[in-house]
């Protein structure tokens, strides 16, 4: 188990570096360097003069050259300073981080409570009009643009109603009106997120329904509810899970787009914004904490393996 | 929708024809009267192609449609910028004056052209790696599995918009070529073909593993036919329908991709339309042209799920263990 553990983080570790140097060569082919930011921000600069902050901020090296000072000041907990915020990268990031987390886990957590019950009833009754009624609704949740669910829920709820405010965060006056804010970016994210998760967990319980055991169970007389809550929920979990891991860039994704919208401060929106505004230490970071959100959520789901199915054990 | 061409393969599906013929209490049908058979089962299906190709249709036709309105889909006109619907503007105009209507058919043209063509793409790279890795096995195929899981757990949406960040001219290209209008078509279509081909990789290697084990492969192995021959010649038609299927599934999630990447700013630049880019101002739309900010949304939102219930409908139909429950 513990010999397991050390592999999966040692092969993280390797993603993530992979992934570091990939970004850190993509983000030196984006159109302008912090020199010409500015440049553009002084007129009187001169060539001359940005040519000498080049060679001083080591600008005029290789990629490579670069990539490793970086590697090496990161690796010393030395992230930079972001370009738009004038902070270190980690007091930027870190925060909303957290923020990210809450609105992810809140989603996901609802995505769950909707889809596995809905997933099951589904499957216990295949054809059926309620099963195709929760396929019809799973269908559309996959195949709504995020970001235009987005807007009809603020049109909906913030310009008629007027219940919830259209974007923004909380001012840290209450708890209770802070999560005014939360409310419709979970709506969102949860509806973009639970639609897969449905399809997921009916394919997944319809298989378990045909095991033997299932019929075993039957032949010995449980009722429909017995077999479901007994047998069937933990074992059609385990495909479920491995998905629901990989679900999670996805869930990131939608993320991103739920946090624009919304001006909620969380890493989808940081990250966009300092893609647009070119504040390259504040994406470059900001990348590799998502990659490592989602390394971490796979390495839980696989360990979660072990214990929805006690035969696979990792040795 | 290509019978299996292989002997063997018919073979493989012949006691399924007999049950599905029993049933039936007709007589005997083929592989392609099952198939109709099935699609046509999947009323979805069958309304979504429909639907779909009807909007190919007046996507195509966009420039008749603006002759015949005598209008001009891009042609800014600030006096008559939000009209509600007339007679020349069955839809109204947005909020640089130009027709809804033809700017939606002709968004319709480039998100359905990149839909397909991003879709194409992933297809022939998830083909050939998952065929790779499913026949020759091994290191190879453990290599190139813990790269597709790698892939397929990427945030990839930030991802995207650093690489549609990427300045071309970096690249090496001229800069007459990189600041042309449809250089963003071309654009978007490699980066989605570059994440989306993952699923048919799985799926491909999948099939080929199932197909390798086959006496028609071992036979054309014992002959010395070489590896790619194998590949191409006895492998790849036998491995249709799950190409078939999950390329038509990933259309769906592709077209979303290009929409989010062209609201975002960062996909199909304007003035060329697509649905996505006809949002980017939907935010501020809101509060006094709702409308506009509706009708993009409900385009890509129909599009997408005709193309998921079409590739729902074609599992179906070509995979005989897909449809679920009704054994």
């Amino acid at each position: 188990m513990l010999a397991y553990l050390a592999r999966r983080l040692t092969e993280s570790f390797f993603v993530l570096a992979v992934m570091s140097a990939v970004i850190f060569a993509l983000i030196g082919l984006m159109p302008g360097d912090p020199i010409d930011v500015m440049i553009f921000s002084d007129p009187e600069m001169t060539p001359a003069d940005a040519a000498r902050l080049r060679a001083l901020y080591g600008l005029d090296r290789p990629i490579t050259d670069r990539y490793f000072t970086w590697l090496g000041s990161a690796l010393q907990g030395d992230f930079g300073y972001s370009r738009l915020y004038n902070q270190p990268t980690l007091d930027i990031l870190l925060p909303r981080l957290g923020n990210t987390i809450v609105l992810m886990g809140l989603s996901f957590f609802f995505a769950l409570v909707i889809a596995l019950p809905a997933g099951i009833y589904a499957a216990t009754r295949p054809q059926s009009l309620s099963d195709h009624g929760i396929n019809l609704l799973a269908f559309a949740g996959i195949s709504i643009p995020p970001f235009w669910l987005a807007i009809l829920l603020i049109m909906l709820f913030s310009v008629t109603l007027g219940w919830l405010p259209a974007g923004g965060m909380g001012e840290g006056h209450s708890f209770w009106s802070d999560l005014r804010f939360l409310v419709l970016p979970v709506i969102a994210l949860t509806i973009a997120t639970v639609g897969g998760v449905i399809r997921f967990m009916r394919a997944a319980a319809l298989e378990t329904l045909r095991q033997d055991y299932v019929r075993t169970a039957r032949a010995k007389g449980l009722s429909g509810q017995q077999i479901v809550v007994g047998h069937v929920l933990r074992n059609a979990m385990i495909p479920v899970a491995t998905i629901l891991a990989l679900q999670m860039g996805n869930l990131f994704s939608g993320a991103l787009i739920t946090e624009t919208i919304f001006a909620y401060l969380g890493m989808g929106k940081t990250i966009y914004d300092s893609i647009i505004g070119n504040d390259y230490n504040v994406a470059l970071v900001g990348l590799l904490l998502a990659t490592v959100t989602t390394l971490l959520a796979n390495l839980v789901a696989d360990l979660a393996y072990t214990w929805l199915d006690p035969r696979i054990s990792y040795q | 929708m290509t019978p299996p061409k292989t002997p063997c393969a018919a073979n493989a599906k012949a006691p399924l024809l007999a049950a599905e013929a029993g049933l039936a209490g007709g007589p005997a049908l083929t592989v392609r009267q099952i198939f109709w058979r099935r699609f046509f089962g999947h009323r979805l299906a069958v309304v979504s192609l429909a639907f779909l190709l009807l909007l190919s249709l007046l996507t195509a036709v966009a420039p008749v449609i603006e002759f015949l309105l005598g209008v001009d889909g891009n042609l800014v006109d600030l006096f008559n910028a939000k009209q509600p619907p007339s007679a020349q503007h069955p839809l109204g105009t947005d909020e640089l004056g130009r027709d809804t209507l033809v700017r939606l058919l002709y968004g319709g043209q480039v998100s359905l052209i990149v839909g397909l063509a991003a879709a194409l793409g992933s297809a022939v790279i998830g083909t050939l790696l998952g065929i790779t890795a499913g026949y020759y096995g091994g290191r190879l195929d453990s290599l190139l599995m813990r790269f597709t899981d790698g892939v397929i757990a990427l945030p990839i949406l930030p991802l995207l918009i650093i690489l549609a960040a990427v300045d071309l001219t970096k690249l090496g290209l001229s800069s007459d070529l990189a600041s042309s209008e449809s250089i963003s078509i071309y654009r978007i279509v490699c980066l989605i073909a570059l994440v989306g081909w993952t699923t048919v990789a799985r799926l491909v290697r999948g099939a080929t593993l199932s197909m390798k084990a086959r006496e028609f492969v071992r036979a054309a192995e014992a002959m010395g036919a070489s590896a790619p021959r194998i590949m191409l010649v006895h492998i790849l038609p036998n491995v249709v329908s799950p190409i078939i299927v999950a390329t038509t599934l990933s259309i769906g999630g592709i077209i979303l991709l290009e929409s989010v990447l062209s609201f975002l700013g960062l996909g199909i630049q304007p003035p060329l339309p697509s649905w996505g880019n006809m949002l980017t101002n939907a935010q501020e739309l809101i509060w006094d042209a709702p409308v506009l900010a509706v009708y993009p949304g409900l385009l890509i939102f129909l599009t997408v799920i005709a193309f998921n219930f079409l590739g729902d409908g074609l599992q179906d139909a070509l995979d005989p263990r897909a449809i679920e429950g009704r054994d």
